[in-house]
């Protein structure tokens, strides 16, 4: 979160709500996820780490307003944050162990197991689609959402395979 | 969901070759859709999903069970008979399309109102209304040759829906479309269902195979589980990967 509030922040001088805008009008349908208090609570973070400065600017019949800017360590940062290449770790390893488990203890029928957690990402999928069929063209959220789409589908995808893999076993050992 | 049931079938068998070389394509499939039900029918590639579809739509002829369409036995009909049954009653959609090249897309979506005896002025405004339902109204007078993959597949559903059919069928709808058309078939699909229409699809797109109000899994040729997918809306926390907190 610090370095999203970072990068954008890198087009100029803003404001907490304006910041708050800017964030909900890319994530679309999937905003509601953010708390509202989140972008403050990184904000004062951020300043207390020298990445940003605040002043307060007075406003005409509205309370004055905190205006945060990067400084030049927070501009260092946003570009390092740039260039890195980072991924959310592909491999569901978590849930892998746990049919290995699961199959060698005996404690339940991974095919079970495997068709319980790809229903559950097909009903996650059913919804990131609705969610996708209602986003204008040309939208940007769609673009996030067609993302969640495609990790699902995968995702379903290698629990199919899961599930072949030990009912197959599954006839070998009758 | 109405309680009239659409389709049904029990015990539905398909079999090719004899002896050793017997294969089970369908075995004993118990099936029942009521009106207004989107099912979907999930499997891996030669399952049997395709041969069930055929089936139930009298393209193949079982070798073994029943199959009632709206309430009539139908498993035993001559050709001629099913052919005009399924005429009036069943819309298909293919993976490939089968669109008629020489024919323009209002063309295509029409010739099914006209095998079935429609005067031509209606048929065509007919047609010309779904593709408009298809946001194709500007396609209209495109050959086949001039739409994208999912235009193409668009107009076949139009044409599967111009005899007002009781029963879709829709054979792996998305196969040979990339991400975004999928996108624009699976609209029209969530439109049908939201509109009533009963509708089976069989696919191994799981993208499809989400919008069904039920869920069957197959695999060699049974069904091997029923699943509900619930109403309970996911939670954007469900949806968002990767780090944001």
């Amino acid at each position: 979160m610090q370095d999203v509030v970072l990068a954008l922040l890198a087009k100029g001088p803003s404001y907490g709500y304006e910041l708050r805008q800017r964030l909900a009008a890319a994530m679309g349908p999937l905003a509601s996820g953010f708390n509202a208090g989140q972008i403050y609570v990184t904000l004062s973070r951020l300043e207390r780490s020298g990445l940003v400065e605040s002043r307060q600017v007075g406003q005409e019949l509205r309370p004055d307003r905190r205006v945060y800017e990067l400084t030049a360590t927070g501009h260092e940062r946003v570009t390092v944050w740039v260039a890195a290449v980072e991924w959310p770790k592909p491999a569901p390893a978590e849930f892998y162990l746990k049919l290995i488990a699961v199959a060698e203890a005996g404690l339940a029928d991974p095919v079970g197991v495997a068709d319980a957690q790809r229903r559950e990402l097909l009903r996650r999928l059913r919804d990131a689609d609705q969610a996708l069929l209602a986003e204008p063209e040309g939208s940007s959220a769609a673009l996030l959402l067609e993302g969640v789409v495609l990790q699902l589908q995968a995702g379903i995808r290698w629990l199919e395979i899961c599930a072949a893999h030990w009912s197959a076993r599954g006839q070998g050992d009758e | 969901m109405s309680d009239t049931t659409v389709v049904a079938a029990h015990g539905l068998t398909k079999t090719y070759g004899s002896g050793p070389g017997l294969v089970r394509a369908v075995d004993g499939v118990d099936i029942a859709v009521g009106s207004g039900e989107t099912v979907s029918v999930m499997g891996p590639s030669g399952c049997g999903k395709s041969t069930l579809l055929h089936l139930l739509s009298g393209l193949e002829r079982p070798t073994g069970g029943e199959i009632l369409l709206a309430g009539e036995r139908v498993e035993q009909l001559s050709q001629a008979r099913w052919s005009r049954l399924r005429r009036h009653t069943i819309g298909f959609v293919f993976q490939a399309f089968h669109l008629v090249d020489e024919l323009t897309a209002v063309e295509n979506v029409e010739l099914p109102a006209l095998l079935a005896g429609s005067p031509p002025k209606r048929a065509r405004q007919k047609a010309s209304a779904l593709l408009e339902r298809m946001g194709l109204a500007d396609r209209a007078a495109h050959l086949p040759s001039q739409l994208s993959g999912g235009q193409k597949q668009r107009v076949a559903v139009a044409r599967a829906l111009v005899n007002d059919p009781l029963l879709v069928l829709a054979d792996e709808p998305t196969g040979n479309l990339d991400s975004a058309a999928t996108t624009e078939v699976l609209r029209m699909f969530a439109r049908l269902r939201a509109q009533g229409q009963t509708l089976v699809m069989v696919t191994h797109d799981s993208r499809v195979a989400a919008i069904g109000d039920r869920l069957m899994g197959m695999r060699d040729g049974a069904i091997v589980d029923h699943t509900h997918l619930g109403d309970r809306p996911s939670t954007v926390d469900e949806l968002v990967f990767g780090d944001l907190s």
